[in-house]
């Protein structure tokens, strides 16, 4: 047991996991790349026909991963800043900021695939749904995290302050999770039900499913490299990180 | 290759699907570029002053 949590504490230490962090990241973007590659030939070429929207529902196979992984790194956020508040440990506010934008941009195309698919079927690009609103504030907490933490130039200051925010963000999002339940929406339900139960065709459910594992694995990739800029942009100055680039970079 | 451009029609649902596929398409190839510009910007800076300090004039 000692040994095991030696171990984990080694590596909260930004200068080891640095090249922790670089092993993994390539591993990660070629997951990434096959995962992706496999879904979107079977959103194209193996899902067949909606018999209701016709072409128009292979949306659904990036609209929802966007829309999970949007929901989800927020969540994930909100643990190591939860964890960073707790022990003081900086690596855990660097994780938190390494994977914003990244959240920000799922929830972007979360909105805009949402925009794309509404337009067809419900014959407008937006509307003010609980369900769409929501996920617009998810959006707007991201920027907002990401231009508070920038604003800010004290560095543990800055940490703190970003946590705060996104622990006390995260009511909004079983809000969006659970906003087609709560209010009467034009969004439909979940496609996927808690309890297992899912409303679709299994080589449609499959597809995205593909495409969800490959979107986590592209924002894991994402954030172990933005992690490892933004070690090196703080520690700039300490010896290991020194030593680490030399004098050829 | 007409199996493929059939696969592909998306009849009048072009704009839309291509129009979500597109731009997610290009997000996801942009941002890690973004990512390798940033990481490379930061180690060519750190190596900048590590031949200040090994050869000061």
């Amino acid at each position: 047991m000692q040994n095991r949590l030696i171990n984990w504490f080694r590596y909260a230490s930004p200068a080891s996991f640095y090249p922790l962090a670089g092993r993994l990241a390539p591993i990660f973007w070629v997951l990434a790349a096959i995962l992706i590659g496999i879904g979107l030939y079977m959103s194209f070429f193996v899902a067949p026909v909606d018999y209701k929207q016709g072409d128009g529902y292979r949306i659904i196979f990036i609209h929802v991963p966007a829309s999970w992984m949007s929901m989800f790194i927020y969540l994930v956020m909100a643990g190591w800043s939860a964890i960073g508040l707790s022990f003081n440990t900086r690596l855990s506010f660097m994780m938190a900021q390494a994977l914003a934008p990244t959240g920000a941009l799922f929830a972007f195309l979360s909105l805009w695939t949402g925009s794309f698919w509404g337009k067809p079927m419900w014959g407008t690009w937006w509307v003010w749904d609980a369900r769409i609103t929501s996920e617009l504030i998810l959006l707007f907490l991201y920027l907002g995290y990401m231009a508070l933490v920038a604003a800010i130039d004290d560095r543990r200051r800055a940490d703190r302050a970003g946590a705060i925010l996104l622990l006390v963000g995260v009511v909004n999002v079983p809000i969006i999770y659970f906003s087609v339940k709560w209010w009467n929406t034009l969004h439909q339900g979940a496609t996927i039900k808690m309890n297992g139960q899912t409303s679709m065709d299994e080589t449609m459910l499959l597809t995205m499913l593909i495409m969800a594992l490959g979107f986590w694995a592209y924002a894991i990739a994402a954030a172990m490299v933005r992690v490892q800029s933004i070690i090196l942009e703080r520690e700039a100055n300490a010896t290991w990180a020194r030593e680490l680039v030399g004098e050829q970079a | 290759m007409n199996g493929i451009l059939e696969a592909l029609d998306m009849g009048k649902y072009a704009l839309y699907v291509w129009g979500s596929f597109g731009v997610t398409a290009a997000c996801m190839i942009l941002e890690p570029l973004l990512l390798r510009d940033r990481l490379r910007r930061v180690r060519r800076r750190i190596a900048r002053l590590n031949r200040r300090e090994s050869n000061p004039s």
